[in-house]
C-alpha cells in the first residue's frame, strides 16, 4: 500500500494556528469580549485588594518607628519591683513612662462625663513620629503645665474647645490641645476609648491610682546607637516574663502589623475571589455556547484537515488572547480601585497608607485571570477535539456524550486542585480551603440538580390543557438547546454569594443589638472601692434605677499548677499549659451559687469553703482547655502576695453574649471576704437623659469610679460594624457586577439559540406579543427558581458559617433576601427581554438573513 | 485502468432507541482515476452517508475503504484529516465556507495546511479561475450563493486533489447559477485531471457525468455507464 504517499507527521505551525486564531475571532470579538468581562471584575477586585496589602506592607516597613515611638517599650499591669525598676533604669539612653487607665472625665462646662482612657506621661515620648495635635505645639507642650491633651472625638461629642477644662478624677485640667491621633492608635480604636494625656506628675492629684485599680504601666526607650535589639531584648526577657511584663520592638511591630493586615486582606482576597470565581461560571458557560455555534466551522476545518489538537489550539489561543484582555483590563481597574481603598480603610489603620502601583499585584491578577479563565474554558474546548467532520454534511450525526471524555474529569479535578490551593495560600488552612471548595461544589451540584428537576419536572406537567403561551414558556426550559442549566448555576450562584454576604452582616450587627436589647444591664459601674459600696449602691436606687447585679472583684494570678510554675514550663515544652495562663492577672468573684449565664459541664459546685482546707475553685471551660485543667488538679493562687491553695471543684460553660460580669475563676464564700477588691455595679438606665443625669450624680461623688455606658459603646460598635460592613458591601459589589455581567452574558448567548425559534414562531403568524410573553415567562420563571435556589444556599450556609464559624446564634433579617429575589427575578426578566426586542421588532426575513 | 477508490462490502449502522437502524448495507464499487461518477438515489437512501465514509469523514461499521491505496477505515481521524488535506476536495450543498475568513483566506486554508509556498498568490490564481478575483476581501454573508459555491470550488482545487467529492453542489442554487457552476466544476475537473464523485438527486447532473450508481433504501441498486461514459 502507498500509504506513505501521505504525510502523517505534520508538525504544529504556531504561527499559523495564531494566524487562524485570529481570524477565526474576527467577527466575534464583541461577543467575546462579554464572556470575558465576567471576569473583570473579579480581577479588579484582587489586584486592587493585593496593591492594597503591598502598600500597606511598605508603609508599614517606613512606619513602624513611628507605630511604637521608641526603639523598645515594656509594658505591665502591675507596679515595677524595686530590683525590676533597677533593670528597667539601666535601658536605653533616654526613656520615657506612661501609665494608663479607664476612668471617668469631666466637662465642667457642658457638665458631660464619659469614660476615657488615660495616659499620664512623662519624658520625651514619642521619639519618632509625633502626637498629632492641634494646635501641633500642644504634643509637646503639655508636659510643662498642669493641661491635657483630648481625643477629637470627645471635644466634638462634649463642644469642647481648647482652653476649656477637664476634671479627671480629683484633678481639674486645661485643655491645651485637640489630640488627633496618638501613636500607633487607629480611629476605630479612639472611638472605643478616647484617650486623655496628661502629665504624670499630676497623676497622684487625682486621687485614681489606688489598690485593685487596672493601671497599666508602659516604659518606651531610645537607643542613640544602634543596639542588637534581638541579643537585648532575650537577654531581659526572662525577668521581663517573670515580672508579668511584655516587650515590643520595631521590628516585633512590623511584623505584627504586617500579620493584622495580611489577615484583613486575606478575609478581603477571598471575597474578591469569590467575584472571581462566579465570572468563571460566565467564562465557562459563554466559552461552552461559543463552541457550540463554532461546531460548523471546526468542522469545515476538519474537513479541510485540520487536526483536532490544531482545532483545540486555535480555541485555546482565542481564549488565552481573551483572557489576557479580560485580566489586563481587570487589573488596570483594580489599580484605579485601589485609590478608593485607603479611603475605606482609614479608620481601621493606625498609619497613613500611600497609593503607588504595585507590579506584583498587577502582575498575580493578570496570571490568575490568565490561568482561570483558561481552567473554565477547558471544560468546553476539550469537547472540540471531538467535533467530526461529518458536521459538515449533517450536524445530528454529533453524538458524542461529553461525560465520557476522561480528560473532562482530569479538567474537574484541576478546577478543584487549583481552588483548594488559592484559597489556602488566602487562608492558610487545608481543613477551611477544603470546606471552602466543598462548599462551593455542594452549592454547585445543588443548582444543578434542581435544574435537572426543573426540566424533569416540567416534561411531566405540561400538557394539552395549558394555553399555547405557557406551555411554549416553559417547554422552552427543557427543549434541545435549553439554557435551564447555565442560567440556573449562574444565576443561583450570583444570588447565593451576594445573599450570603447580606446574612453575615446581619448576623454579626443582629448579634451586637441583641445583647442591647430588653431589661438587660446596659450600664457598668467598676473599681467601687469597698467602702464606697454601700453608698454607690443607695445614689444608683436614689436615682430609681434597679441594681441588677453587684459583685466583689479580687486581682490574682497562678503560681503553680500541678506544682508545675511558669518557670517549669519554659524548661520543659511536653507540658501542655499555655504560656498566658501564668502572666495573666484574673479577676475573680466569689459567690455561693451559679450565675444565669453559667452552666456545669463536669464536677461538683462548692459554694462555701472549708476552713483550713483547700479552696475549691470553679473553672471556666475554655481556661481549663488552655491550662488542661482537669476536675481535683492542684491550683496554687498568688492573692496580691498571699499564696492560696486551691483544687479545680467544677468546670462551667459561660454565656459570654451577655452583658453581665462573667468569670474565668469563681471562688466560694468564705476565702476571699478580707482581700484587696473592688466592686462592680450593673444597673439598667431607661434613656440617655437619665444615664447622663446618673453618670454626673456618681463622678460627682465617686470620681474613682468609672462608668461603660453600654449604649455609648453599642452606637460605637454600630459605627464600626456598619464601617466593616460598608467594606464588606463595596467588596461584594464586585460579586454583584459580576453576576450581573454573566447574567447578561448568559442571556446573551440565549438569544443566539432562541432567535430562531422566534423567527419561526413570528413567521408562523405569532404576535409579537405573544413571543413577548413566551419569553417573558420563561425567563420569570428561571429567575425567579435560580434566585430561589440560591437564596435557599445562602439560608443554609449562613447558618453552618454562624453555628461553626462565628458561633453565634443564627437571627437573619428576611427583608434583603426578599428583595433580592424580586431584583433577581426582575433583572432576568428584563435583561431576557431586552436580548428579544431585536427579534420584535424586526421583520423575520431580515433576521433569517442574518444569522444565516 | 488506475482505481482511485475501491470500496468492499460496506455497511453503516446506528444504534437509535435501542434500535439498530441500518443506513448502508453490503455496497461494492470501484472508481477509476479521472472518472466522473454520481451517486443517485431518493432523500433518505443513504446516498450522503456513503459519500461521508468515501471521502473519510466517517467510519464504517464493516466493509473497507480504500482511497489511492489507503485503508482509511485503519486510520485515526487525524491521519484521515492529512489524507483528506492531501488527496481530497469538497464541494457542500451549503457551501461550508468558514463565515469568518475571507474568500481568498478561505482557498488559502488548505494550501496553509499544507505549508505551501506562494499561498497567497496561488489562492488568488484560483478565485480567478472562478472569476471571483475582485471579491477575494469580501466575507462568505457579503457573497451571493453562487458566489460562495465558487469559492467554495476554488478551495476544493487548491490542494490540487486526487478526487473530489461533491455532495448536492447545486441543491441551494437557482437554475442559472446552478448551470454556471456546474459546468465551472466539470472544467476545473477536466483541467485538473481529478475524479468528480457527485452525491445528487438531480438526475439531469448525474447525466453528465459518466457513471451513475444508484442507492436505495441503502443497497446498491444498480450501477451504469452514461452516455459519456
Amino acid at each position: 500500500m502507498e500509504t506513505n504517499a501521505v504525510n502523517y507527521h505534520r508538525k504544529i505551525n504556531l504561527r499559523w494556528l495564531l494566524n487562524m486564531a485570529w481570524r477565526d475571532s474576527r467577527k466575534n470579538h464583541s461577543r467575546l469580549f462579554l464572556f470575558i468581562s465576567a471576569i473583570v471584575f473579579g480581577i479588579a477586585a484582587l489586584v486592587a485588594i493585593y496593591s492594597f496589602k503591598y502598600n500597606v506592607q511598605n508603609d508599614v516597613n517606613g512606619q513602624a518607628a513611628t507605630l511604637i515611638g521608641a526603639d523598645l517599650s515594656i509594658s505591665g499591669n502591675k507596679p515595677v519591683s524595686a530590683s525590676l525598676k533597677q533593670l528597667l533604669d539601666s535601658l536605653g539612653d533616654e526613656r520615657s513612662q506612661e501609665r494608663s487607665f479607664a476612668s471617668m472625665a469631666y466637662f465642667p462646662k457642658s457638665k458631660d462625663t464619659r469614660l476615657v482612657q488615660v495616659r499620664a506621661l512623662q519624658g520625651g515620648f514619642p521619639y519618632y513620629g509625633s502626637i498629632e495635635t492641634t494646635p501641633a505645639e500642644a504634643g509637646t507642650s503639655f508636659k510643662k503645665g498642669k493641661m491635657a491633651l483630648v481625643d477629637k472625638t470627645l471635644m466634638l461629642q462634649f463642644n469642647a474647645h481648647p482652653g476649656d477644662s477637664i476634671k479627671i478624677g480629683n484633678s481639674l485640667f486645661l485643655i491645651t490641645g485637640i489630640l488627633n491621633r496618638a501613636p500607633g492608635q487607629s480611629g476605630v480604636v479612639a472611638g472605643i476609648a478616647p484617650v486623655v494625656y496628661i502629665p504624670m506628675q499630676y497623676l497622684e492629684q487625682t486621687g485614681l491610682l489606688k489598690i485593685g485599680s487596672r493601671v497599666n504601666y508602659s516604659f518606651y526607650y531610645k537607643y542613640n546607637k544602634p543596639v542588637n535589639m534581638d541579643r537585648l531584648t532575650k537577654k531581659i526577657d526572662p525577668t521581663l516574663d517573670k515580672a508579668g511584663m511584655r516587650y515590643e520592638t520595631i521590628e516585633g511591630r512590623k511584623e505584627n502589623t504586617g500579620r493584622n493586615f495580611g489577615d484583613l486582606s486575606k478575609f478581603l482576597s477571598l471575597v474578591g475571589f469569590v467575584a472571581l470565581l462566579l465570572g468563571c461560571v460566565g467564562v465557562a458557560s459563554a466559552v461552552h455556547i461559543y463552541v457550540r455555534e463554532k461546531i460548523a466551522s471546526i468542522a469545515i476545518m476538519r474537513c479541510l484537515g485540520v487536526k483536532s489538537s490544531e482545532a483545540f489550539l486555535i480555541y485555546l489561543i482565542q481564549i488565552v488572547g481573551i483572557g489576557l484582555i479580560g485580566s489586563v483590563t481587570g487589573a488596570a481597574l483594580g489599580t484605579a480601585i485601589q485609590h478608593l481603598l485607603p479611603l475605606l480603610f482609614k479608620d481601621f489603620l493606625p498609619f497613613s497608607i500611600s497609593v503607588q502601583i504595585s507590579w506584583m499585584a498587577i502582575g498575580q491578577g493578570i496570571l490568575l485571570g490568565v490561568i482561570i479563565s483558561i481552567l473554565f474554558a477547558l471544560l468546553p474546548l476539550i469537547s472540540i477535539r471531538n467535533i467530526s467532520p461529518l458536521n459538515t454534511l449533517r450536524m445530528s450525526f454529533d453524538t458524542v456524550n461529553p461525560s465520557r471524555d476522561p480528560l473532562r474529569w482530569l479538567v474537574y479535578l484541576l478546577i478543584m486542585l487549583f481552588i483548594i490551593c488559592f484559597t489556602f495560600l488566602q487562608l492558610g488552612s487545608w481543613m477551611g480551603s477544603i470546606f471552602f471548595t466543598l462548599g462551593i461544589l455542594a452549592a454547585f451540584t445543588i443548582l444543578a440538580a434542581v435544574a435537572w428537576l426543573l426540566m424533569r419536572v416540567m416534561k411531566l406537567l405540561i400538557n394539552d390543557s395549558w394555553s399555547y403561551l405557557w406551555r411554549q414558556g416553559f417547554a422552552n426550559l427543557y427543549r434541545p438547546n435549553n439554557q435551564t442549566l447555565i442560567l440556573m448555576v449562574s444565576i443561583g450562584l450570583s444570588t447565593m454569594f451576594i445573599c450570603i454576604l447580606f446574612f453575615i452582616q446581619s448576623i454579626l450587627i443582629g448579634q451586637v443589638s441583641l445583647s442591647a436589647s430588653g431589661n438587660q444591664s446596659n450600664m457598668i459601674l467598676f473599681d467601687i472601692q469597698n467602702n464606697q459600696k454601700d453608698s454607690v449602691a443607695d445614689l444608683t436606687r436614689k436615682q430609681g434605677l434597679p441594681i441588677l447585679q453587684q459583685v466583689p472583684i479580687v486581682t490574682l494570678r497562678i503560681e503553680q499548677i500541678n506544682g508545675k510554675t511558669a518557670a517549669d514550663l519554659q524548661k520543659d515544652s511536653t507540658i501542655k499549659i499555655s504560656h498566658g495562663v501564668f502572666a495573666y492577672e484574673y479577676r475573680v468573684t466569689f459567690r455561693d451559687s451559679l450565675s444565669e449565664s453559667e452552666k456545669l459541664t463536669d464536677g461538683t459546685w462548692v459554694g462555701k469553703a472549708q476552713p483550713g482546707k483547700d479552696v475549691p475553685v470553679s473553672i471556666e471551660e475554655n481556661l481549663a482547655k488552655r491550662a488542661s485543667l482537669k476536675i481535683g488538679d492542684k491550683i496554687i493562687f498568688n492573692v496580691q502576695g498571699v499564696q492560696m491553695p486551691a483544687y479545680v471543684s467544677s468546670i462551667r460553660k459561660v454565656n459570654w453574649g451577655k452583658v453581665q460580669t462573667n468569670f474565668q475563676v469563681v471562688f466560694p464564700t468564705g476565702v476571699l471576704e478580707d482581700a484587696p477588691q473592688f466592686q462592680v455595679l450593673l444597673t439598667h438606665v431607661p434613656s440617655n437623659k437619665a444615664s447622663a443625669a446618673f453618670q454626673r450624680a456618681v463622678v460627682r461623688s465617686f470620681p474613682n469610679v468609672s462608668i461603660i455606658d453600654l449604649g455609648l459603646i453599642l452606637s460605637v460598635l454600630d459605627e464600626l460594624l456598619s464601617k466593616i460592613s460598608y467594606v464588606i458591601r463595596f467588596m461584594s459589589a464586585f460579586s454583584i457586577l459580576t453576576g450581573i455581567v454573566v447574567l447578561i452574558a448568559s442571556l446573551r448567548i440565549s438569544k443566539y439559540q432562541r432567535i430562531q425559534e422566534s423567527v419561526l414562531l413570528r413567521t408562523l403568524g405569532a404576535s409579537r406579543k405573544q413571543i413577548f410573553v413566551i419569553t417573558a415567562l420563561e425567563y420569570l420563571f428561571l429567575g425567579s427558581l435560580s434566585a430561589l435556589t440560591g437564596i435557599a444556599i445562602a439560608f443554609g450556609g449562613s447558618w453552618l458559617l454562624a453555628k461553626y464559624s462565628f458561633e453565634v446564634p443564627y437571627t437573619v433579617s428576611y427583608l434583603p433576601a426578599v428583595i433580592l429575589f424580586f431584583i433577581i427575578s426582575i433583572l432576568t426578566v428584563i435583561i431576557g427581554l431586552l436580548n428579544s426586542r431585536g427579534i420584535l421588532n424586526k421583520p423575520p426575513l431580515e433576521i433569517l438573513r442574518t444569522n444565516a | 485502468m488506475e482505481t482511485i477508490l475501491h470500496i468492499t462490502d460496506l455497511s453503516k449502522t446506528y444504534q437509535s432507541a435501542g434500535r439498530t437502524l441500518t443506513v448502508l448495507s453490503d455496497i461494492n464499487f470501484i472508481i477509476a482515476a479521472g472518472s466522473t461518477n454520481a451517486i443517485v438515489g431518493p432523500s433518505g437512501s443513504g446516498k450522503t452517508t456513503l459519500l461521508g465514509l468515501c471521502a473519510g469523514l466517517d467510519r464504517s461499521s464493516s466493509g473497507s475503504v480504500q482511497l489511492n491505496n489507503i485503508n482509511l477505515s485503519s486510520l485515526t481521524e487525524d491521519q484521515r484529516a492529512q489524507v483528506r488535506n492531501q488527496h481530497i476536495g469538497f464541494i457542500f450543498q451549503n457551501f461550508q465556507l468558514l463565515p469568518t475568513l475571507t474568500a481568498l483566506e478561505n482557498v488559502m486554508v488548505p494550501l496553509e495546511l499544507r505549508n505551501e509556498k506562494n499561498i497567497r498568490a496561488k489562492a488568488l490564481d484560483l478565485l480567478d479561475k472562478v472569476g471571483l478575483a475582485e471579491r477575494g476581501h469580501h466575507y462568505p454573508s457579503q457573497l451571493s450563493g453562487g458566489e460562495q459555491q465558487r469559492v467554495s470550488l476554488a478551495r476544493a482545487f487548491s490542494n490540487a486533489p486526487k478526487i473530489l467529492f461533491a455532495d448536492e453542489p447545486t441543491g441551494n442554487l437557482d437554475a442559472e447559477t446552478s448551470e454556471k457552476v456546474v459546468k465551472l466544476i466539470f472544467d476545473l475537473n477536466k483541467e485538473a485531471g481529478t475524479t468528480l464523485v457527485l452525491v445528487t438527486h438531480d438526475l439531469e447532473l448525474a447525466a453528465k457525468t459518466q457513471r451513475i450508481i444508484r442507492i436505495k433504501g441503502g443497497k446498491l441498486i444498480a450501477d451504469e455507464k452514461t452516455i459519456n461514459g
